[in-house]
């Protein structure tokens, strides 16, 4: 067996898949926190949270209800999404004319009361959740072993982020998003329904997060936690990117991924904080963040 | 943000100032005095430990609120400077045997340090920005603290001895520790109350309210925002030295994002940006926890409810209420 860099294939291109799932929940995550933070002005902390609920609910799918992966991966989104579209008219609504911190403060404590009744229910241990029938097994790459499911997250992940992108950048109710982001009351003076696309673009970034927790499901046990520790790190990433680029979000996640999956195989002790390493240095280079607008 | 405070309502003459200047300032000698009598009597009816724990947990209130009621910013770390300096002083009292004044002083020490390594990246970007990088560098704090040697990992640093203060006085007595934390935290009250009416503290209510105005004045506002931040850390620092003297124990609790929440919140339901407000946002979380300690994750839920019905419903928190009620600057 050959070696690169005197760490064996298997390990390294293991690690770097790992990475890249990494990588692209980074990516789905921070995609949606930009989406939202674009039209919103809010950082929703709730994100993490939303994240575990699209993982809980597929769970529940197939426990209560014997709905599989496949529904699911289309069901679990919705829903989530739909309970987001309620948070935002009931409570967030009535925080847009004051200082962008309180948003800050509403999604936080939200996380905190979704999280703990997820933990009352479920306890604080990980739940299993199969992978589909249709993934399973994998292929022998010959210089690695590719899992079928994980190599699937992967490509699944990245359609997902370059659709959103086009439907941002190319059609018509992406170029009332960003106009609205841009003027919103410019926009609502040309009769569109400002309020309206507000409250559609935060279920759609909810959305999203579910979609990486059902995602992430068959990956790493559903967990009440799973979502809290993961925010902060999508934190970072977004400090790194700047929330000004749609791509750029794209592909801080999933750089920052392979970066965290490379310091596992070289370095394992600083895997945990090297993505927090790297926005120190980022933001000593350049503040406003690699794909960022300056303020 | 709410911006009541001094320096609008002394110069343009609003309810509150009638009384602003001078009676403001002999309003809240009375009201120092009244809190001192408090410390005083308290322990002889109520359980010294827990005062202790609110104690601690109102100066690092108080330190959050110098921050983010003065300075108009919203740290999310702030657990890495109560929690790294309480594993700092647990260190040197238990391996280093340090008498408590010493090692509350190290660890305080090492908060300072924190805070300026930390204030100082933190002050690059601004508003959400600022909150964000705040959260990630304490986080970093955390992962440091689960893999570091001398933390004990999830276990924490246990039984750090109650060594004697100034190597003479028995600290293993309930209330004579008891009075050292209240004079720890008087101490450090006092200070802040000193910083908010300093000329430091009448140029930092400017920068919160209007940064571009300060700029224009003149003033460096960013060696503004890093002074009080590096003070704010630093008190909080002294907040979870102290604490890791009064419970021998320091954990990953103290280091970990929910305590960083936590402090907000007591903040927040106190009142921001009031003098007295983050003590009694201290009172009633600290007194919450110790009620409800029994029902598990629930404390967690009615902690989040509490943070949404605050931002929603009662933005000026406890005291702010009253001050406005009573027209009196608290």
């Amino acid at each position: 067996m050959f070696e690169l860099l005197g760490v064996p294939p298997q390990a390294l291109f293991g690690q770097l898949l790992l990475g890249l799932i990494n990588g692209s929940f980074y990516a789905m995550l921070s995609l949606g926190l930009a989406i939202i933070f674009g039209l919103l002005n809010i950082i929703n902390f709730t994100h993490g949270a939303q994240y575990m609920m699209g993982a809980f609910v597929a769970w529940m799918m197939l426990n209560y209800l014997g709905i599989g992966y496949w529904p699911a991966l289309l069901l679990a989104p919705i829903l989530v999404g739909l309970t987001g579209v309620v948070i935002e008219r009931l409570l967030i609504s009535r925080l847009y004319n004051l200082d962008h911190l309180y948003g800050l403060l509403l999604t936080f404590g939200l996380a905190l009361i979704i999280q703990g009744l997820f933990r009352n229910e479920f306890g604080s241990s990980g739940l299993p959740y199969q992978i589909p029938q249709s993934l399973q097994g994998g292929y022998n790459l010959g210089f690695m072993f590719l899992p079928m499911y994980r190599g699937w997250v992967v490509v699944f992940s990245l359609i997902v982020c370059i659709a959103t992108w086009l439907i941002i950048e190319k059609t018509r109710l992406g170029a009332y998003l960003r106009a609205a982001t841009e003027n919103p009351a410019l926009v609502g003076a040309f009769g569109i329904n400002v309020p309206r696309l507000v409250t559609i673009t935060y279920g759609v970034g909810v959305g999203l997060a579910a979609l990486a927790g059902v995602l992430a499901a068959p990956i790493y046990s559903v967990n009440p936690n799973m979502g809290a520790d993961l925010i902060i790190v999508v934190f970072a990433v977004v400090v790194i990117g700047g929330m000004g680029s749609i791509l750029g979000a794209i592909v801080t996640g999933f750089g920052l991924g392979l970066i965290e999956g490379l310091t596992k195989v070289f370095y394992p002790e600083a895997a945990a904080t090297v993505i927090f390493i790297i926005m120190i240095i980022v933001l000593l280079i350049k503040p406003a963040g690699l794909f960022g607008r300056t303020a | 943000m709410s911006a009541p405070a001094n320096s609008i309502s002394e110069q343009a003459g609003g309810a509150v100032l009638a009384r602003g200047g001078e009676s403001a300032a002999s309003l809240h000698r009375i009201l120092i005095l009244i809190m001192i009598v408090a410390l005083i009597a308290l322990p002889w009816f109520v359980y010294p430990v827990f005062l202790m724990k609110v104690l601690c947990f109102a100066l690092f209130a108080c330190a959050f609120n110098l921050l983010l009621g003065y300075g108009g910013l919203l740290s999310f770390g702030h657990a890495a400077y109560f929690g790294g300096a309480s594993y700092v002083a647990a260190h040197a009292a238990k391996v280093w045997g340090l008498t408590p004044e010493l090692a509350i002083l190290t660890g305080t020490a090492a908060a300072a340090a924190m805070g300026t390594v930390f204030g100082a990246l933190a002050i690059r970007r601004q508003g959400i920005y600022f909150a964000m990088i705040t959260l990630a560098l304490a986080q970093m704090i955390y992962f440091f603290s689960l893999q570091a040697p001398f933390t004990g990992g999830e276990d924490g640093i246990q039984s750090v001895p109650r060594n004697p203060l100034f190597g003479v006085i028995d600290m293993r007595d309930d209330i004579n520790l008891y009075f050292f934390v209240a004079a720890i935290f008087l101490g450090g009250f006092l200070l802040i109350y000193r910083i908010i009416h300093s000329p430091f503290g009448q140029v930092l209510k400017a920068i919160r309210d209007n940064e571009a105005r300060a700029i224009s004045l003149g003033y460096r506002v960013n060696q503004y925002k890093l002074a009080v931040f590096v003070l704010s850390a630093t008190l909080a620092g002294v907040a979870g030295a102290t604490k890791s003297m009064v419970f021998q124990l320091a954990s990953l609790t103290d280091v970990h994002w929910t305590m960083s929440g936590e402090v907000v919140l007591m903040t927040l339901v106190g009142g921001m940006g009031t003098i007295f407000g983050p003590i009694a946002g201290a009172i009633v979380i600290v007194s919450m926890q110790n009620y409800l300690a029994q029902l598990g994750a629930w404390v967690t839920v009615v902690q989040g409810v509490i943070f949404v019905a605050c931002v929603l419903l009662f933005r000026e928190g406890i005291v702010g209420v009253l001050s406005r009620r009573l027209r009196l600057p608290l």
